[in-house]
């Protein structure tokens, strides 16, 4: 059963990663993208890190795969255009690809010799035992790589600062701007007034 | 129920396998009647606030127009425009509809009573609420017309956007309850207020939550006075407009498994799930699914006076309150209430 689960999860990632670069549609492209994180986290489910699992869906899934789909689906891409440069640019994509898969599998084989301290290829660096995961990356976080953890959140902080500076433009003086206070604070007596006027006269307002 | 099938005489892959799917039919098939009838109550209330009659025709006192209406659109006939992007088309409203019912699996009804007792019960549920926007989003997409885009560009900001603050709420509740399975979330709640209320809804630092929460849910599903995806003065019937059939009916009925499903969750994370709103011994002797019941249509109630009473939120209005008001307030109250746990629970000790 566990078998079969891994296999059809495993199958499933690799074949929306294939679909992801091979779809004409970048729409679809980010659809399949979707379904490979999402079997990303079963087959994390299946090794028993449901925590991840379930972080992996919320972050991925639920909040930067929609923000993909929002773009790519409000761009007016030319598809005609984007496939012509196709033939030029292959030897280069071919080349980054080769050096990525050399430093995985590098990367994968320094970890199985073991020289970092930093887990066992094995994966009992748990320091809490019958504590669910959840639990144990919280006492692993926050205890050991508290600074490393509070680091790469500084680093993020920074980079949204970042983000927010460089699209922020002051332009209250072109637009309309919104004072919510100024509208909740507005009552029917200071936008109207009641006025009867003699038959034939105008109203003077 | 892995048990009851294995006495049959079963091997256990076989009976786990059994109860599972006994166990799914047992909550989904039960969901969708009562997403018909809360469908009824819905236009029963709004019509009761309107002084009008609402649906009084079928059946006793109108119970079975909600059938009635789910038969016509079952015959009617489905359109896919040609314009449209057709696998996509019709994907969305599947996925709408089965995103609704898959967060069900860890909904506890009663003591024990719940298919999936896992320890991120909650982590769950906020992982299936943030899918909900894809078949939105998709649909919007693949009509491939205006009205419907917009609604889906919306429908993603929004949902998005109050997300994170019901994050952070949840947070606050996980704190209370030192974890995030949803049966020990309510189980920490007995007698939680002065020892004598069940719930967290009388804490001083878990009540103003409640109400974000409470409004934020409102925003999550899209009901009024956030229903801003399907405004129909300005975008006909928003992401729905090119769908029809059972297509269209797949939305409506996963709409409502929605809402139901929000209103269920205020019942558990703040008053307490099935336990009686009192911890009183009598009280206990009304069965906890009923409470449970009575918790969360009064819920469903409260979402369906204040579509009747509140006039439609502006879109910048939507996205200042969520940005501007919940988010700064939820993440006080994480910190407040931390600190709290720390000063009370945990002795000071840094």
């Amino acid at each position: 059963m566990l078998v079969f689960a891994f296999y059809l999860f495993a199958v499933l990632v690799i074949a929306s990663g294939a679909m992801v670069i091979v779809s004409k549609n970048p729409v679809h492209s980010v659809l399949w993208l979707i379904c490979a994180f999402f079997n990303a986290a079963g087959l994390m489910v299946l090794v028993g890190a449901e925590f991840l699992a379930m972080l992996l869906v919320i972050v991925y899934v639920g909040a930067v795969a929609v923000l993909f789909l929002f773009v790519v689906m409000m761009l007016n891409i030319d598809f005609a255009e984007m496939r012509a440069g196709f033939m030029k640019n292959a030897p280069l994509g071919l080349a980054i690809a080769i050096i990525l898969l050399a430093e995985l599998v590098l990367g994968i084989g320094a970890y199985r010799a073991g020289k970092l301290e930093l887990g066992t290829p094995l994966g009992d660096a748990a320091p809490v035992a019958g504590a669910s995961n959840t639990e144990n990356i919280g006492m692993l976080l926050y205890s050991d790589y508290i600074f490393l953890f509070e680091a790469a959140g500084i680093i993020l902080l920074v980079a949204m600062i970042g983000a927010i500076v460089l699209t922020h433009r002051e332009r209250r003086a072109t637009r309309g701007h919104q004072n919510i206070a100024k509208q909740n604070a507005r009552r029917p007596g200071d936008a109207t007034v009641n006025v009867k006027p003699e038959v034939g006269q105008g109203v003077e307002l | 129920m892995t048990e009851f099938f294995q006495s049959l005489g079963m091997t256990y892959e076989w009976a786990w396998f059994v109860a599972t799917i006994s166990g799914i039919l047992l909550i989904a098939l039960p969901v969708m009647l009562a997403v018909a009838l809360v469908i009824y109550m819905d236009r029963k209330v709004l019509g009761a606030v309107m002084m009008r009659r609402g649906p009084n025709v079928v059946g006793p006192f109108g119970i079975l127009q909600s059938f009635a209406d789910g038969l016509k659109v079952f015959l009617q006939e489905t359109i896919i425009p040609s314009a449209a992007n057709k696998g996509i088309f019709l994907l969305a409203p599947i996925i709408t509809f089965t995103v609704a019912l898959l967060a069900w699996a860890v909904i506890p009804f009663d003591a024990g009573v719940v298919l999936a007792d896992i320890n991120v019960g909650l982590l769950y549920v906020l992982a299936i609420s943030s899918l909900g926007v894809y078949g939105i989003t998709m649909a919007g997409w693949a009509s491939n017309s205006k009205y419907p885009f917009f609604s889906a560009m919306r429908a993603a900001a929004q949902m998005i956007s109050y997300e994170v603050s019901i994050g952070f709420i949840l947070v606050c509740v996980l704190l209370y309850a030192n974890s995030a399975n949803l049966s020990v979330i309510v189980e920490s709640q007995r007698g939680h207020g002065f020892g004598m209320v069940n719930g967290y809804f009388f804490n001083l630092l878990l009540f103003p939550m409640w109400v974000v929460f409470f409004i934020s849910s409102l925003a999550e599903t899209q009901r009024a006075p956030f229903d801003l995806t399907e405004a129909e003065s300005e975008l006909v019937a928003g992401y729905q407009t090119e769908y029809s059939s059972m297509a269209f009916a797949l939305f409506w009925l996963g709409e409502y498994a929605n809402i139901l499903l929000m209103c269920s969750l205020n019942t558990l994370l703040f008053f307490g799930g099935w336990l009686p709103p009192l911890d009183i011994p009598i009280l206990y002797a009304v069965p906890g699914f009923i409470w449970f019941l009575l918790k969360t249509v009064f819920f469903f109630f409260l979402f369906s006076w204040i579509w009747a009473t509140v006039p439609r939120y502006r879109y910048d209005q939507l996205m200042r309150l969520g940005w501007k008001v919940f988010l700064p307030m939820s993440l006080l109250f994480v910190a407040l209430t931390s600190g709290w746990l720390m000063l009370t629970r945990y002795g000071g000790a840094a």
